[in-house]
């Protein structure tokens, strides 16, 4: 890792430690913790993609990678992957990108959103269901069809008819629905962007925040397995606890490589095997680092008293979204399949 | 805590260059091998393949060139040992001498015993074989009570070897002995030796394992004098030897490529008609392989760095054997055909082949168990 890598590692250790407490997460379950993203988008976590010119950092995903696994260790609830997201595909469609939090749609992958002409400007008109954070983030970016070319367009929160959701973390999933909305900007999308963009850059997204929570998960309950004594000593003294602990080891490591791999694939080009490869591994991971994590802390994590649940339920919710495991295996095991039993070993070794 | 890292890394362009080299190399050797023989894996002993190797010079690919190494990089190494095993080749016959006699020789031998040594294993002559283990030393290696005593010019060895695969076909064994015997000191009397497979003395015969195969024997020694000049290391630095061999031992990428060729074969079948279920099966296969080949890819870069990534070599291994002994479990899921010995498809056998070999993926090298108690003392549980 470089060394402002480990720079911006740090800051937003340091600042998550800070600020997203045990209460913050409690709070921001019924109300939006405004201070705290204020203090995120001073500390310029939100825009890493884009360029200094415009007001980012001038990084690559790399640095995403940095933010967003260090967001999802904290459990931080706020749409910052979301905003890093959307703000890359405004940049690059040539649209300026607004301050405040943001949010992109349509995050199914069946979900369609269409642009047409009305005068000089365009119209948004579809529904989006369970978009992240759809209430509370100022402008909603998103990716539509517009004159048969794929499009990326800026709508302003407003534009939407917005009905209240959630998922098991209580953070916001809503529907929105735009009936012939006027957007702010639309633009052609940027070379290499493609019409399912925040499905697969959600995924990606994703797969980061879990392999954070997993990190919190193996730290937490090796940390608790040491100070939890039963028969007279550290639960962490037995070893069907030890071998425990290390498959979620196992699994720990193997969502933060493959995380972090998909994350070094988006900034060489084409990343939709690595991306694939990714939400398939972590949210497998994910599942079983859950059950593990749980099963060492007893019943006392079971409560909502204890901070393990603000991980383990983000992670329950976040592997469905932007597509579960099924979703994404089926993908990638049919493009394996197309290209034939011969192409794997290249095609792993290629990249 | 930062209890493990697996950064990712490149390798370099001369490593990508040797890849097509080693590629072609495969295409003219095994060109028309068999599906279940390449399932054989580094289960292949087969010596002409070997010199082939060495003449090529992809044996002791990073020694001095002194010893008759190549002074390459660990990566270059890395390449060319992921090739022979995506591919099925049968580098048996060099592979331990290659992965851990060599490099513990280079670490602990003494300067003739490298020049008399090194240099025939770099050309792919001497094949090696592991001396740990012994009837009621397992897992707890260091209980082990074959007994080195000192004589006149050298040792008088006395006890017994298991599961010591390929002696049969080794010209030397790397043996882990004891030259001390004070019980509440076991590690400490532990001394590691040279061992000619043809001493007299030595009488070894074959343990057949559950498919049938001859690669485990028992070696007995029964008064074999080994010179003083073929102890390694000092007498009693055993221990610490030992565990620098099997950290080579376990951070190879021998530890999640073991049923490759089962999946190729599985993915031939799914891929004339593939639905949803086997699309995502081979998909999640597909998933778990390419990130343990990240995995592996760091621990190479990692020792390449000069670090010493022994916890971070074990996650991978208890990781990597998990999934290699998956895969036999998965394909028989999906398909529910029946493994065969001889008979049926190639997919068939592969399956039979790896269905039976499997058991071993967990136990050779150290058991899981062992293996995650060493991730668990990385956790700071023990």
């Amino acid at each position: 890792m470089n060394e402002l890598r480990t720079i911006l590692g740090d800051v937003v250790t340091r600042l998550f430690t800070d600020l997203v407490t045990k209460e913050l997460l409690e709070s921001s379950e019924t109300a939006w913790p405004d201070a705290l993203w204020r203090a995120v988008e001073e500390n310029g976590l939100t825009l890493p993609l884009l360029p200094e010119a415009k007001g980012g950092a001038g990084g690559s995903w790399g640095d995403a990678f940095v933010v967003a696994r260090a967001a999802g260790r904290h459990a931080v609830p706020l749409p910052i992957v979301e905003t890093i997201v959307g703000s890359w595909l405004l940049s690059g469609a040539g649209l300026d990108v607004p301050s405040g939090p943001l949010t992109i749609a349509p995050v199914h992958r069946d979900e369609r959103l269409r642009l047409t002409r009305a005068g000089g400007g365009w119209r948004l008109s579809g529904s989006a269901a369970r978009v992240p954070w759809g209430r509370a983030a100022e402008h909603v970016v998103v990716v539509a069809e517009g004159d048969g070319s794929t499009m990326v367009a800026l709508a302003a929160r407003g534009a939407a008819e917005v009905t209240h959701d959630q998922n098991l973390a209580r953070e916001p999933r809503d529907t929105l629905a735009f009936e012939s909305a006027p957007v702010i900007a639309a633009a052609p999308a940027g070379r290499g962007v493609p019409a399912r963009a925040v499905w697969l850059y959600g995924a990606l997204a994703r797969s980061a925040q879990m392999a954070g929570g997993l990190d919190y998960l193996l730290r937490q309950a090796s940390q608790y397995a040491t100070e939890r004594r039963q028969f007279g000593k550290p639960i962490g003294s037995f070893q069907v606890i030890q071998q425990n602990l290390a498959v979620l080891a196992g699994h720990t490591a193997a969502a933060g490589t493959a995380a972090a791999n998909a994350f070094r694939a988006a900034d060489r080009g084409d990343a939709a095997f690595e991306i694939a490869v990714a939400k398939v591994r972590v949210g497998e991971a994910a599942g079983i680092g859950a059950q593990i994590a749980h099963q060492v802390h007893g019943a006392i994590g079971f409560t909502y008293e204890h901070a393990l649940q603000f991980a383990t339920r983000r992670l329950w919710s976040w592997r469905a979204e932007f597509g579960g495991e099924g979703d994404w295996a089926a993908e990638l095991g049919r493009s394996v399949a197309e290209r034939g039993a011969d192409a794997l070993w290249p095609q792993l070794t290629a990249r | 805590m930062q209890t493990f890292r697996f950064e990712l890394g490149e390798l370099p362009p001369a490593a990508e260059a040797l890849r097509a080299e080693v590629r072609a190399f495969l295409r003219a050797e095994l060109g028309d091998a068999s599906p279940v023989r390449r399932a054989h894996s580094w289960g292949g002993f087969d010596r002409e393949f070997s010199k082939k190797m060495g003449a090529r010079g992809w044996i002791a690919m990073t020694w001095p060139k002194r010893y008759g190494g190549h002074e390459r990089s660990a990566l270059e190494r890395y390449v060319v040992l992921e090739e022979m095993l995506a591919a099925g080749a049968p580098v048996s016959a060099h592979w331990i001498a290659d992965r851990q006699s060599g490099p513990l020789l280079l670490r602990f031998g003494t300067e003739t015993q490298r020049q008399k040594f090194l240099p025939a294993i770099a050309r792919g002559e001497l094949s090696f074989a592991i001396g740990m283990s012994e009837p009621d030393s397992g897992s707890d290696l260091a209980s082990l009570r074959t007994r080195a005593e000192r004589v006149p010019g050298g040792y008088r060895v006395n006890g017994t070897k298991v599961w010591t695969s390929n002696a049969h076909l080794a010209d030397y064994m790397i043996a882990t002995l004891r030259t001390s015997h004070d019980p509440a000191k076991k590690h400490e009397g532990l001394t590691q030796f040279l061992v000619d497979t043809k001493l007299p003395g030595i009488t070894m015969s074959p343990i057949i394992d559950l498919a049938g195969s001859h690669h485990f024997n028992m070696v007995v020694f029964e008064d074999a004098f080994v010179p003083e000049d073929m102890r390694v290391g000092e007498e009693g630095a055993g221990w610490k030897q030992v565990t620098t061999e099997l950290a080579f031992e376990r951070s190879g990428p021998e530890r999640y490529l073991s049923s490759f060729a089962l999946l190729l074969e599985l993915i031939r079948e799914v891929s004339k008609d593939p639905g949803e279920r086997a699309a995502a099966t081979v998909g999640r296969l597909v998933a778990h392989l390419a990130t343990l080949r990240q995995m592996s890819l760091s621990v190479a870069l990692m020792l390449e760095a000069g670090e010493n990534p022994n916890l971070e070599a074990a996650v991978v291994k208890d990781v990597g054997t998990t999934f290699e002994q998956e895969v036999p479990e998965v394909v028989h899921a999906l398909l529910g055909i029946e493994p065969t010995i001889d008979s049926g498809s190639d997919l068939q056998q592969v399956l039979g082949f790896l269905m039976q070999r499997a058991p071993s993926f967990s136990l050779r090298g150290g058991t899981r168990e062992i293996l995650r108690g060493i991730i668990a003392r990385g956790l700071g549980l023990r």
